[in-house]
C-alpha cells in the first residue's frame, strides 16, 4: 500500500534514538500530571463556585448556603494541600526527568513560570487567610478577603499554560551556530500562537469540570431522595456555573481544533488520522491507524474533515505523511490522540445536551416558587452524576490530546522528548516509578475515603440535629464564631433526617 | 551589580525565606516525631497541628519559587543540579509529597491508629526531606555537582553533604521549637511554653556544635567555601549569625520565645545568606559562575520584574496572613471540636 521509503528508515532511527529511560521517564510524568490534573479545576474553579455560593449565603441571610460554603471550605483545604504537593513534585520533574528541556530552554518558556509562581503563592496565602478565616474574621472582610482568589487561580493558570503553548509553538528566540537559543523575546514567547486558543479552553474547561464534579455529588443526594433545600442548592448553584460555561466551551473547543489544523497541522492529522495530505479528507469517528496509513473500525464520514477544518470539502489538510517518519506521531501514538480527541468531543456534545434539557425546564418553571424550578426527572439526575465523572475524564483526554498529539517533539520541532530525558539509568527511573505509583494510590485513596467520611459525618449531624429552627440548618447559631457543643432539642420533624451532607 | 548577579541574590534570598519558613514547617515535624506514644505526645502534636495549618502550604510554596528562578534564571545550574544529584532530590520530592498529605490528611481523621499512621509518614519525611535537600546544597557547595557530572553518589554523599544535612535537620528542629513555644503562649497552653523551650535550647546547642564541626569540615572539603566564610561579606554575615545565635540563646534561657523568634529566624537567615555569599563568584564553586549559568538577558531582566511584582503583591499578603495568624484570628473550621480534648462529637464540625 502507501508505505513511503521513510518510514522503515525512519524506525529504525527512533528505535536506535530511544534511549532506554525514555519510557519510564514518560510514564513517570504522564501518571504525575494524570493524577495532578484531577485536582486542578477543583484548585482553579472551586474558590469561585464557593465564594458564590458564600455571597449568596451572606446576602439573603441563607445559612442553608453559608452551611455548603463552609464545608465546601473544609473539602478546599484538603483538595489544595494534596494539589500543593502533587504539583511541587512536579517542578521537580522538570530536573529529575528532562534536564535536557530546562537547560537549555529553560530561560526562553521559564518566565511563565515565574509568573505562576506568585500567583499560586497568593492563591495559597488567600486560600488559607479564607479557609481559616471563617471563625474569627468579621463575615464581610473574611469574604472580601477571598474574592480575589479565582483572579489569582486565573493567573497561575496563565503561567502554565504559557509553558505549555510554548512547548507546542515555540517562538521568541534564534538559534545561534551551535543550536542554542538566542535573542530571547520573552514577549513573544508567552504569546504563542496556541497561547490564547489553550488558554482559554482550559480555563473554561476547570469552571465547567469543578462545576459538575461538585453538582454531581448532589445528584447523586437527590437521587437517593434527598430533595431538601440543602441539596437543590447544592446542586443548583455549581451546575449553573457549569451549564453557563457548556455552550462556550463547546465554540472555544471547535476553534482551537482549527486552531491546531492551522498551527500544528501535523498534530491535526493526528487527532484526525489523517494519513496523506488531500482535499476532500473524510472524518473517522473511532478507528485504528496502521503503519500502513490503513484505518479499521470506526464510523467514516466522507468530507467531514476537510468542511471541519475549513468549512468547505475541498479544504486541503495536511497528513501524517508530510513530514518523515522520525518527525511525527507513530500510529499507535496517532491512535492513542485521535480516541482521547474523540472522546472528548463526544463528551462535550453530550454535555451540551444536557445543558439545553436543563434550561429548557428552568426557563418553562420561571414563573414557579424557587423550590420547583428544578427538573424532576431521575433520568436527568443520573445524567447530571455522570456529567461530573465525565467532564473530569474529558479533561484527562484534552490533555491526552495534546501531550501525545504533539510527539516526538517536547518542544515542536525543535527537541524531541529523547533529547531532553536524564541520564539517570531507566532501572532507577522504573522503582522511582513504582514507589509514586504506592504513594499516589495511597494519597488518593486516602483523599477519597476521607471525603466520604466526612459526607458520612456531616449526614448524621444534619440527621441529629438542627431540627429546631425553621432555618434549614443543622445550626441556628451565628455562622461565624464557634459552634455550641451540642445542637437544640433533637425531636425533629423529620424533614431533617437523612439529609446528605455531602461535600 | 550585574542583571545576573541580583537575580542570584534574589535566588539566594528565596532559598533562605525557604530555608526559615518552609524550616520552621519541617521543624514541627521533627518535634511531632520525637513527641512519644499517643497518649504523651498528643498535647505537643495538638499543638503542632494547629499552628501548623493555616500557613504550611504557604511556607512552601517558597520552594517552588526557589526552583522557578533556577531554572529562568540559571538553566544549566538547574539542570547540573538535578542531573548530578538525582537520588537525594528525587528522594526528598517524595519525602514532601508524604509530609504534605500526611499532615493534611491526619487532620481530619478521627480514629488513633488513622492518626498514627499519616501522622508517622508526617514525621519521618520532615526528617528525610530536609536532610536530602541540605545533602544536595552541600554537593553544591562543595563543587562536586560540577555541570556534566552524571548522577553519582559522590556528588551528595561526602562530608560537607553529611554535615550539611545533619546541619539542616537541626536547624529545622531549632526553628521549629522556638517557634511552637511562642505558639503555646498563643494558644494558651503554659505547659508547652516550657516544653518547647527546653527543645529549643537543646537543639541550639546540637545546632552550635554542628555547625562548629561542619565549619572544620569545610575547611578541608570545600575550600572555596571556607574561605568566603573567613573573609569579607561571608565573614561579617557568619558573625551575624553566631551573634544571632548568642541573642536566641538569651532570649530562651530568660523566656522571651516571642523575640527568640526574630533572632532565631536571622541566624538561620544568615547562616544560609553567607554560605551563597562566599560562593561568590560561582554558583557552583570553581567551575560554574553566575555569569556562566545566567540565560538570556532579556529573560533576566523579565524576571526581575516578575520578582518586584512579587514583592509588590505577594509581600503585603505574606505579612497580612502571618499577622492574621500570630494574632489568632485564624482557625481551623474543626478547632473547638479538637480542642475539647479531640472528642469524636460532630457538634463541633459544621
Amino acid at each position: 500500500m502507501h508505505n513511503p521509503v521513510p518510514l522503515p528508515a525512519g524506525a529504525h532511527l527512533l528505535l536506535a534514538e530511544a534511549p532506554a529511560q525514555l519510557l519510564p521517564a514518560r510514564e513517570l510524568m504522564a501518571f504525575t500530571l494524570a493524577s495532578h490534573i484531577i485536582l486542578v479545576p477543583m484548585g482553579v474553579a472551586l474558590p469561585l463556585i464557593t465564594l458564590i455560593m458564600h455571597y449568596r449565603g451572606l446576602r439573603r441571610h441563607d445559612p442553608t448556603a453559608l452551611l455548603l460554603a463552609r464545608r465546601w471550605s473544609a473539602v478546599m483545604a484538603i483538595q489544595f494541600a494534596v494539589g500543593v504537593v502533587t504539583g511541587t513534585v512536579l517542578s521537580f520533574e522538570f530536573g529529575l526527568l528532562w534536564p535536557g528541556l530546562m537547560g537549555r530552554w529553560g530561560d526562553v518558556f521559564g518566565i511563565g513560570f515565574g509568573v505562576e509562581a506568585w500567583a499560586f503563592f497568593l492563591e495559597a496565602i488567600l486560600i488559607a487567610i479564607y479557609l481559616y478565616g471563617w471563625r474569627r474574621l468579621p463575615a464581610r472582610t473574611h469574604f472580601l478577603l477571598g474574592v480575589p482568589l479565582p483572579a489569582t487561580a486565573l493567573l497561575g493558570a496563565f503561567g502554565i499554560l504559557a509553558a505549555n503553548s510554548w512547548m507546542n509553538t515555540p517562538r521568541g528566540f534564534r538559534l545561534d551556530s551551535a543550536g542554542n537559543p538566542v535573542d530571547v523575546d520573552v514577549w513573544k514567547a508567552i504569546f504563542t500562537p496556541m497561547f490564547g486558543p489553550q488558554y482559554w479552553h482550559f480555563v473554561v474547561a476547570m469552571f465547567v469540570t469543578a462545576g459538575y464534579v461538585v453538582a454531581g455529588v448532589y445528584a447523586v443526594g437527590i437521587l437517593r431522595g434527598r430533595r431538601d433545600r440543602y441539596h437543590r442548592l447544592g446542586f443548583a448553584v455549581p451546575f449553573t456555573v457549569a451549564a453557563v460555561f457548556t455552550p462556550i466551551q463547546f465554540v472555544l473547543g471547535d476553534s482551537i481544533a482549527r486552531s491546531v489544523f492551522q498551527k500544528q497541522p501535523v498534530k491535526f492529522a493526528a487527532m484526525e488520522l489523517v494519513w496523506e495530505t488531500d482535499t476532500h479528507v473524510p472524518e473517522y469517528l473511532f478507528g485504528r491507524l496502521h503503519p500502513d496509513g490503513t484505518v479499521t473500525g470506526g464510523i467514516k464520514i466522507p468530507q467531514l474533515d476537510s468542511i471541519l477544518a475549513g468549512f468547505r470539502p475541498d479544504t486541503k489538510v495536511t497528513g501524517l505523511t508530510s513530514v518523515p517518519a522520525s518527525d511525527r506521531p507513530n500510529p499507535t501514538q496517532a491512535t492513542i490522540a485521535h480516541w482521547a480527541f474523540d472522546i472528548m468531543v463526544v463528551i462535550g456534545s453530550l454535555l451540551v445536551l444536557l445543558v439545553l434539557w436543563y434550561a429548557w425546564v428552568v426557563w418553562r418553571r420561571r414563573k414557579r416558587p424557587a423550590p420547583q424550578r428544578l427538573p424532576e426527572s431521575r433520568w436527568f439526575y443520573r445524567s447530571a452524576a455522570c456529567a461530573g465523572v465525565a467532564s473530569v475524564v474529558a479533561v484527562e483526554c484534552g490533555w491526552i490530546t495534546t501531550e501525545v498529539g504533539r510527539q516526538p517533539w517536547i518542544v515542536y520541532q525543535n527537541m524531541r522528548v529523547a533529547e531532553a530525558v536524564t541520564a539517570t539509568r531507566s532501572s532507577t527511573l522504573w522503582i522511582m516509578f513504582g514507589v509514586v505509583i504506592v504513594v499516589y494510590v495511597f494519597i488518593f485513596g486516602s483523599f477519597l475515603a476521607l471525603l466520604l467520611r466526612m459526607r458520612t459525618r456531616w449526614r448524621l449531624a444534619d440527621a441529629a440535629g438542627g431540627t429546631d429552627s425553621p432555618a434549614e440548618s443543622p445550626e441556628a447559631e451565628t455562622p461565624y464564631g464557634p459552634r455550641a457543643p451540642v445542637a437544640g432539642p433533637a425531636t425533629g420533624t423529620g424533614a431533617r433526617a437523612g439529609k446528605d451532607g455531602t461535600p | 551589580m550585574t542583571t545576573a548577579g541580583v537575580i542570584a541574590l534574589v535566588l539566594l534570598l528565596a532559598v533562605a525565606a525557604y530555608a526559615c519558613a518552609g524550616g520552621t514547617d519541617y521543624g514541627a515535624g521533627f518535634w511531632d516525631l520525637t513527641a512519644g506514644g499517643a497518649e504523651r505526645g498528643k498535647r505537643p502534636r495538638w499543638l503542632i497541628d494547629h499552628a501548623m495549618a493555616p500557613v504550611w502550604e504557604v511556607n512552601n510554596v517558597w520552594l517552588i519559587f526557589v526552583l522557578v528562578i533556577m531554572w529562568t534564571g540559571f538553566p544549566v545550574l538547574f539542570q547540573t543540579v538535578f542531573s548530578s544529584m538525582w537520588l537525594p532530590l528525587a528522594l526528598a520530592a517524595v519525602g514532601m509529597v508524604l509530609r504534605g498529605a500526611g499532615f493534611a490528611l491526619r487532620k481530619p481523621m478521627k480514629r488513633v491508629a488513622g492518626r498514627r499512621l499519616y501522622g508517622a509518614l508526617f514525621a519521618v519525611s520532615s526528617l528525610l526531606t530536609p536532610y536530602f535537600l541540605g545533602a544536595a546544597v552541600g554537593g553544591v557547595a562543595s563543587g562536586r555537582a560540577a555541570p556534566g557530572t552524571v548522577a553519582s553518589a559522590h556528588a551528595w554523599a561526602n562530608p560537607t553533604s553529611f554535615f550539611f544535612g545533619l546541619l539542616t535537620v537541626t536547624a529545622t528542629a531549632f526553628l521549629g521549637a522556638v517557634f511552637l513555644s511562642c505558639d503555646a503562649e498563643r494558644w494558651d497552653a503554659p505547659d508547652l511554653v516550657g516544653y518547647f523551650r527546653r527543645r529549643a535550647l537543646a537543639s541550639l546547642a546540637v545546632v552550635v556544635l554542628l555547625g562548629a564541626a561542619a565549619f572544620l569540615v569545610v575547611r578541608g572539603d570545600a575550600p572555596h567555601l571556607w574561605h568566603g566564610l573567613t573573609h569579607g561579606a561571608g565573614l561579617v554575615l557568619v558573625v551575624v549569625a553566631v551573634v544571632c545565635t548568642v541573642g536566641t540563646a538569651v532570649m530562651l534561657l530568660r523566656g522571651h520565645a516571642r523575640w527568640s523568634r526574630f533572632t532565631a529566624t536571622g541566624m538561620v537567615a544568615a547562616a544560609v545568606v553567607a554560605w551563597g555569599v562566599a560562593q561568590r563568584p560561582y554558583l557552583i564553586p570553581t567551575s560554574l559562575t553566575v555569569e556562566e549559568a545566567a540565560g538570556a538577558p532579556s529573560t533576566l531582566v523579565w524576571l526581575l520584574f516578575v520578582s518586584l511584582g512579587a514583592v509588590v503583591l505577594v509581600g503585603p499578603a505574606l505579612v497580612l496572613l502571618y499577622w492574621l495568624d500570630t494574632h489568632g484570628e485564624l482557625e481551623s473550621l474543626t478547632e473547638s471540636d479538637l480542642r475539647q480534648g479531640g472528642g469524636g462529637s460532630a457538634a463541633g464540625r459544621d
